[in-house]
């Protein structure tokens, strides 16, 4: 029961520019400026300084915020400029000390919630027609140039000494894990050789260098780096289009609410609640379907504005898998519901759906943010089981919720009715990480059966549904009870790290891409790191970085 | 080839005839020094004969060797002190084994980033400095302000020597940098801040010399200590010549603050000013400004860089060997002085993390012997007025302190407390406006400026009226 309380303040995802310590978010137009200029003593946690802007959770919660605002409030931005407000220093990346004072779960999901929102700079390269340059106007080093390698273009100050550098594998004996590696190699495309040569060499590379190795784009000197960078602005900004007319959304706060009696915890949304069994260490997450009827123009959506069902219940269940993740870390399975009416679920899909076929900025963003999380839920390190329920509203998108989890009990009760459907959102608006849709990796060997149920429209009961493969399994309403729980009790008393290392290679068959080989490999060998002695020992590099003493290491590879 | 004749032009004890890797770096990179030697070196006088040390050998009788010379012809030699067979690492984790001839592969950026920084500093003061010899006071000082500026610009060449014989094509690319590199320029400044501040005035000539240059006395010295042995080697014979810029800098303060005293009371209102000379508050505000900038060049107070070079056996502290017992600097903590909501308390860091403040220890008891000595000669005068170098924690802009305000005495104070302070504490535009006024050149043979008094000795033995510049 040792790790059975959370090790830090609960974590609190909501924040916004009025109150941001550390980024400065300005809008110019179709420009937006990223400003960090991070304070110093406004780290999470004390204990560490911000020193040379350097990031800690806290910082990177006010990065996702202002992205999450960018794509909904400023939907007139196409070019984002991210830069230091700094002098001669770009970024340093993670803040070493937060590292290594922090316990191991708060560290991954540390990383896993910063690469998430580096993935959606690109995804809003790809998909919301906004083009990123980082504006490296001083040292850039680690998670500093990881940003950096988010965005479509670099450009790197040239003023003799200013470097961009990944120093993670020969300073501190980790891995550049925000993305570096791969994106260096996959992305930028930097050729192997020149990439170790970069990954080891702590000081990195001056813009001569960096720019042969293509490391970075270009670089200007200081007395010509604003005119310059101006101009690579313009130059997108042409490249890009324009968006004029458009106004934006604005986001009101998430914020639940929270009881707690005794184990019991219950967070309550307007659409979500998250129900928390300390005792049994189950979560139960349930999203309610829309209330009202899905809006019939682009304008009645815009009216809805943040209130609308299909971004606010998406939003908050956002929020809900964060509080998982960061607050709740014993609870290792979570059980998936929804409630509600599924025809209204599948209006709301055909409604953004049809919208954003002819042009509606608005309804795309609701879409893609949709698609994020439950990109999101995918990349939960919980065992998640679907209960298909009557009364549940297991749809279009909501059955993507179903398709998201490790399994799906669906209940077969002649006497209570009971249905998933699809949509044409399940077989193209909603795609994982590795760029594939749910319905297309669940039926990678049965790629004839897949085109059959893009035809099928039809309610799906519970046997149908098993029997199609859209359903683990459907138990009848005498086995449904004591068949689930015993389910649950099982999975619970399973070794929680077989659990997701399991769940994470099982869950992404089929393609590889940038995004999967973070989450995967990256992300997989750097927690592997992040436990080895070599690194998190007493004597290990991680723990010694700042420390008099050098680190010790055990030489034996295997 | 054979384009250099090595053994006249560059004297060394490296074995440079048969030496062909160096050859080929320094046959590249010997051009563009004297390149940039014409464009950044001084301004002016580059034909004319100087009365110049220059090192023709490491040894006793070698290291100053006096004639006339023309700074372009000067001979930038390359010198290491004379090895010492035995030599055993001496500090650090490394301590007992013996010293290292060719840099260790995990040490290799550390040491090299340490040498360019170093060796950053030596051609910016050169460009700092470079208009000065038009407003010289004298003849002597004429000659030392192109003898401080020919050595700095060999231990410029030094530098490069280590760069180019330890690290390959890096160490190549980082020689060619530290000449492309100039000083207060926007796009390619100086690594650091003290040395992109304009110092185009004879009171902040000798401020410099005095403050900064012994920044550089103590990095040399510490680096001397390093198990590298060439940079030991090579540090320890710059510190020879970098004996004489700090007594430039010393001297030269104390001659313009004797003179200032003799102006003050040869007013009939006290006011140095009135004589054309410069007062003393005036001289005081000069001190506050460059002292509190050369503490910066120290690094920051709790370093891990220091802790590593230190651990590492690549940076020992002053007289490492001479004056400590104890080498590890393990389980040792520093007591600091931190502000804290306005009040100072105490603060612990280990003592490896610490090693820039220890060094910074040194260096301001030393200045603070110079300072006993000027309040001396000021007394001697008869003038009531003391000097005082202002406490570490004042206007300081890296470190521990940076970012928060602090009087002369280092007590916290507000922003606004200081800024109301500012022109109080601190050389103001029209301090160096009136500075300014007073520079006008004194090039005739042994005349001086009425506003420093004449040195009480000449140089190489001889009188301060010899011509040590001839300009005819």
């Amino acid at each position: 029961m040792a790790e059975s309380a959370i090790e830090h303040d609960p974590v609190n995802f909501e924040t916004h520019p009025d109150r941001y310590k550390h980024w400065q978010l300005q809008v110019d137009g179709a420009v937006a400026t990223l400003t960090l200029s991070v304070d110093l003593h406004g780290g999470l946690r004390p204990g560490y300084e911000l020193k040379l802007n350097s990031y800690d959770l806290g910082v990177d919660i006010e990065l996702a915020d202002a992205v999450r605002r960018l794509r909904f409030e400023h939907p007139e931005v196409r070019v984002v400029v991210v830069t230091s407000g700094l002098p001669r220093v770009f970024c340093a990346g993670a803040n070493i000390r937060m590292l290594a004072s922090s316990a191991h779960g708060f560290k991954v999901n540390f990383c896993k919630f910063t690469n998430e929102t580096r993935c959606e700079f690109e995804d809003m390269s790809a998909n919301s027609e906004v083009h990123w340059i980082a504006a490296v106007n001083g040292a850039c080093a680690g998670g500093g140039y990881e940003l950096a390698l988010a965005c479509d273009e670099i450009f790197l100050v040239d003023d003799g000494s200013s470097t961009v550098s990944l120093p993670e594998v020969p300073l501190l004996g980790v891995l550049p894990g925000t993305g570096g590696l791969t994106r260096v190699v996959d992305k930028r495309k930097v050729r192997r050789d020149h990439a170790d040569l970069f990954c080891t060499k702590a000081e990195g590379y001056r813009l001569r260098d960096a720019k042969k190795m293509k490391l970075v784009d270009d670089g200007f000197p200081r007395s010509k780096w604003q005119g310059n960078i101006e101009a690579k602005v313009a130059g997108a900004l042409k490249a890009r289009g324009g968006a004029q007319g458009r106004s934006g959304v604005s986001l009101q706060p998430v914020q639940p609410q929270i009881t707690q009696e005794g184990q019991l915890t219950e967070l309550t949304y307007e659409h979500v609640s998250l129900s928390i069994d300390g005792a049994k260490r189950v979560a139960s997450l349930t999203l309610q379907g829309p209330k009202s009827t899905a809006p019939c123009s682009a304008k009645e959506l815009y009216e809805q504005g943040d209130g609308a069902w299909a971004l606010r219940a998406f939003r908050e269940l956002d929020d809900a898998l964060l509080q998982l993740r960061f607050n709740h870390p014993t609870e290792g399975l979570i059980l998936l519901r929804t409630t509600g009416d599924s025809d209204a679920v599948l209006a709301w899909d055909s409604a953004l759906s049809n919208m954003r076929d002819s042009g509606d900025w608005f309804a795309r963003e609701v879409q893609l943010h949709q698609a994020r999380v439950l990109r999101r839920l995918d990349n939960m390190a919980r065992s998640m089981f679907a209960l298909i329920e009557p009364g549940s509203c297991f749809a279009g998108v909501c059955y993507e919720i179903a398709m998201a989890a490790d399994r799906s009990y669906m209940l077969d009760d002649p006497d209570q009715p009971n249905h998933i459907a699809l949509h044409d959102v399940n077989f193209g608006a909603f795609v994982t990480h590795n760029g594939q849709t749910r319905m297309a990796i669940r039926y990678l060997g049965d790629p004839d059966q897949l085109a059959e149920l893009q035809a099928h429209r039809e309610q799906v009961e519970a046997l149908e549904a098993e029997d199609l493969g859209l359903v683990t399994l459907s138990p009848d309403d005498l086995d449904w009870e004591d068949e689930v729980r015993i389910e649950i009790e099982e999975r619970v008393s399973l070794s929680p790290d077989g659990l997701t290392g399991m769940e994470q290679n099982l869950r992404f068959a089929g393609a590889e891409t940038c995004d999967t080989k973070i989450f995967g490999r990256l992300t997989a060998w750097q927690n592997w790191i992040f436990q080895r002695p070599n690194a998190v020992g007493d004597q290990g590099a991680l723990a010694r970085y700042g420390h008099p003493e050098k680190p010790v290491f055990d030489w034996k590879r295997t | 080839m054979g384009a250099i004749d090595y053994q006249t032009l560059i004297p060394n004890n490296v074995n440079l005839a048969d030496d062909r890797r160096l050859q080929r770096a320094l046959g590249r990179w010997q051009p563009n020094y004297l390149e940039w030697w014409n464009e950044m070196g001084p301004d002016g006088f580059q034909t004319k004969d100087i009365y110049l040390r220059t090192a023709i050998s490491a040894d006793r009788q070698g290291w100053a060797h006096f004639d006339y010379v023309r700074m372009p012809e000067y001979r930038w030699g390359i010198f290491l002190a004379e090895p010492d067979p035995n030599r055993k690492i001496h500090f650090g984790d490394h301590m007992g084994q013996d010293v290292w001839q060719t840099v260790p592969g995990e040490y290799r950026n550390v040491l090299r980033r340490v040498i360019v920084t170093q060796g950053d500093t030596e051609p910016a003061s050169v460009e700092q400095q470079r208009q000065l010899g038009n407003t010289a006071p004298s003849l002597y000082d004429l000659r030392n302000l192109f003898q401080v500026n020919v050595e700095e610009g060999r231990h410029l060449w030094a530098m490069v020597y280590l760069l180019h014989s330890y690290f390959g094509r890096e160490g190549r690319d980082e020689a060619e940098e530290l000449l492309c590199r100039r000083s207060g320029d926007e796009d390619k400044p100086r690594i650091l801040d003290a040395f992109n501040q304009p110092c185009d005035d004879w009171l902040s000539f000798f401020c410099f010399t005095m403050f900064a240059d012994r920044d550089g006395k103590y990095q040399l010295a510490s680096l001397a200590e390093s198990a590298f042995d060439p940079l030991a080697r090579t540090c320890r014979f710059m510190l020879t010549e970098e004996a004489h810029h700090l007594f430039v800098g010393d001297k030269g303060m104390e001659r313009i603050i004797r003179r200032s005293a003799e102006l003050t009371r040869l007013d009939p209102n006290g006011e140095a000013r009135n004589q054309g000379g410069i007062d003393l508050p005036t001289i005081q505000r000069f001190i506050n400004f460059w002292f509190s900038y050369c503490l910066d060049l120290f690094g920051s107070e709790i370093s891990t860089n220091a802790a590593d070079y230190f651990g590492h056996s690549l940076k020992g502290r002053f007289q490492e060997a001479r004056r400590y017992d104890e080498h590890t600097a393990l389980n040792q903590f520093k007591t600091f002085t931190v502000a804290s909501a306005g009040k100072l308390t105490t603060e612990e860091a280990p003592l490896r993390n610490a090693m820039n403040e220890v060094l910074r220890d040194d260096y301001i008891s030393d200045c603070q012997t110079a300072v006993r000595r000027w309040n001396k000669a000021i007394k001697k005068i008869g003038v009531d007025f003391e000097m005082a170098l202002p406490n570490r924690r004042f206007h300081r802009r890296q470190g521990l302190y940076a970012e928060q305000n602090f009087d002369l005495e280092g007590n916290p104070i507000t922003e606004a407390e200081f800024e109301a302070n500012r022109d109080v504490w601190l050389r103001t535009d029209a301090d160096l406006a009136y500075v300014r006024t007073l520079m006008k050149p004194c090039h005739e043979k042994g005349k001086i400026a009425n506003w420093i008094a004449p040195p009480r000795n000449g140089v190489d033995g001889k009188p301060f009226e010899f011509e040590y510049v001839r300009l005819v």
